[in-house]
């Protein structure tokens, strides 16, 4: 069908059969450049020894209330934290609606286990490690996190509540896989 | 290219007759650094700083090369291999000491040639062309400076490659994959750093492609002058050699006493005693602070502490901070006054000092802690700077009154010796 239209343009006005080999060659090599280019760009994404970290199992029976420990997946620190009930009374006051990134407490745990709250320990600005995980470190203006690079005070739940961060500390994929282990990824 | 009255390159000896024939690379580098290039009169010293970013970019390559026989790119030694050339290796800290304190030189130089061109409009037709390339040359510089910082794998180093990367986390929605995509991993780690090496050992090159480019497109209006009066005739120009290599050797024998008493003397004033800890994953250092020459970009990134609109402050700082850069590619069409050196610009001379004045401020607030009066006086930095130039500048080119100029650069260098002589005079 194409090659009609182009015998009948042909007759018309200057578009030769020589028109249509330069358009097919140089759109074959074009193509053909731009598969090659695909392998080249794929290579950046993480590879397959770096994907293979992607679960970790932690034994969580030593920590107490109100102790944190940190620990990582994926290359990245991860914080799991034995809330107190001080401090899970103090995240369920407040209103979700206030938020920057509204989430309750219970949103972020697991039904049953909400004393466990396991987040990553990267702050959603640009990155950094938030302090709090250890003893006698900074928790910030709402006793959760707070990460000292650019200033983001996270609360209990570990929701982000002041400072340039956009989102709350993501919560990893994790499941219980019995009362004192549990499996990240 | 080039005027009518420049040297023409006669090759005495019968062995450079032939080598022109065949290949006249010494006609080349003749007229463009030679006896063969007229250039005005009346340069001052702070037309030094191309030639004196070039050689910094000469000594950061040969210092570069030497380094990378001793250092390893791999996230488990290199920090050791970092600490084997300060121990081991013969000569190995006075390299590495020059390689660190050679980006800062270039950086100094290339600051210094930047204002020198807001000052002196050098950015202005007929050489809108120097300054885009000059901008882009800027950037490759500061994306090849951050990559360096990253090999040692010091604890700057890792924080400095997760809170850089962390920028393009900002973009909606394929922010994360593309950050993901550029490390090659979760977190930086030993893909990052092996790209960051090969784009670090590449990226001057590139660099070196892109001076080509834009001497080349200097040298074809020539170069502008103190004056920014364009060149008129043959009595306005000296050659180039032996007037301005000589000139240059000056300026050349300075910035070399100055880098070799930082680089002897204080090796690591501008370096942050953090980086002489090894990278760890799990701990961030109490307070992050980039080289002293991302310091006012820095800061323009933390002024947003606030959402607004509907982009969040994230994102506004990360659009802030590039376009506080990208800014610089309309400046050319931004100044729409036909007068070029500030020396006949009143008004624009008082805001080019503000404007330098500001950037010391933020790059002060830069250094400073994440904390008051900082965040504010970075965000009426930041308010200012893009002022400046969006604003301020256009207005003021507009309204402005330039002062009597003289009609040649002859005349300005003859009016300005006559000054000189008879005491007093007016102008």
């Amino acid at each position: 069908m194409a090659s009609d239209t182009e015998q009948t343009a042909g007759i018309e006005e200057g578009v030769r059969r020589r028109d249509f080999i330069n358009i097919a060659a140089v759109s074959f090599a074009g193509v053909g450049a731009a598969a090659v280019v695909i392998p080249l760009v794929n290579q950046m994404n993480p590879s397959a020894d770096v994907l293979a970290l992607s679960s970790t199992e932690i034994d969580i029976s030593a920590i107490t209330t109100g102790q944190a420990i940190k620990t990582s997946w994926r290359k990245q620190p991860v914080f799991v934290r034995n809330l107190t009930t001080d401090e899970i009374t103090a995240a369920n006051a407040v209103k979700p609606s206030d938020l920057r990134d509204p989430q309750t407490l219970a949103e972020r745990t697991k039904a049953g286990k909400e004393n466990w709250l396991i987040t990553l320990g990267v702050c959603t600005h640009l990155g950094c490690v938030p302090l709090g995980a250890a003893e006698g470190e900074n928790r910030g203006d709402f006793g959760g996190y707070f990460c000292p690079c650019h200033g983001s005070h996270y609360d209990t739940a570990a929701r982000i509540r002041k400072g340039p961060a956009p989102t709350n500390l993501v919560v990893p994929p994790y499941e219980f896989t019995s009362d004192t282990v549990v499996t990240i990824g | 290219m080039s005027f009518p009255w420049a040297k023409q390159y006669q090759p005495q000896h019968p062995l450079m007759q032939w080598l022109d024939e065949k290949l006249p690379l010494p006609r080349l580098a003749y007229n463009a650094v030679g006896a063969g290039y007229p250039v005005p009169r009346n340069l001052n010293y702070f037309w030094n700083f191309g030639v004196l970013a070039g050689a910094a970019l000469a000594i950061q390559i040969i210092t570069g090369i030497v380094l990378a026989m001793h250092y390893a790119a791999n996230a488990g030694v290199a920090f050791n291999s970092v600490e084997h050339i300060m121990r081991d290796v013969n000569a190995g800290w006075f390299i590495r000491y020059a390689h660190m304190n050679g980006a800062s030189m270039f950086f100094i130089v290339v600051y210094l040639h930047i204002f020198r061109g807001l000052y002196y409009g050098s950015y202005k037709a007929p050489r809108e062309m120097v300054w885009l390339l000059g901008v882009v040359i800027f950037l490759l510089m500061m994306a090849t400076a951050f990559m360096g910082y990253v090999l040692p794998w010091g604890q700057m180093s890792f924080w400095g490659a997760q809170v850089i990367t962390g920028f393009f986390s900002a973009i909606p929605v394929v922010g994360d994959p593309i950050r993901v995509w550029l490390l090659g991993g979760f977190a930086p780690d030993n893909a990052a750093l092996n790209r960051f090496f090969s784009l670090h050992y590449l990226l001057p090159f590139v660099i070196a492609g892109v001076i080509i480019l834009h001497i080349w497109a200097l040298h074809i209006p020539g170069s502008s002058n103190p004056t920014g009066i364009e060149v008129k005739d043959e009595q306005d120009t000296v050659p180039f050699h032996p007037y301005y290599t000589a000139k240059d050797g000056v300026g050349l024998g300075v910035f070399l006493f100055v880098f070799a008493a930082l680089t002897f003397f204080t090796p690591n004033l501008l370096g942050h005693a953090d980086n002489y800890i090894a990278a760890n994953p799990l701990s961030t250092p109490a307070h992050i602070v980039p080289e002293w020459y991302f310091w006012p970009f820095y800061a323009i990134l933390r002024a947003f502490t606030f959402n607004f609109l509907w982009i969040d402050a994230k994102l506004w700082g990360v659009i802030a901070m590039f376009a506080a850069i990208a800014l610089l590619f309309f400046l050319p069409w931004l100044d729409s006054s036909p007068v070029k050196s500030s020396t006949y610009r009143p008004l624009n001379r008082i805001f080019f000092w503000i404007l330098v004045a500001d950037v010391l401020i933020l790059g002060y607030c830069g250094k400073s802690a994440a904390e008051q009066p900082y965040v504010i006086l970075s965000q009426i930095g930041s308010i200012y700077y893009f002022a400046h130039f969006l604003i301020i500048l256009p207005i003021i080119s507009r309204i402005e009154r330039p002062l009597p100029m003289p009609n040649s650069i002859t005349e300005a260098v003859l009016a300005k010796h006559a000054d000189a002589e008879s005491a007093p005079a007016t102008a």
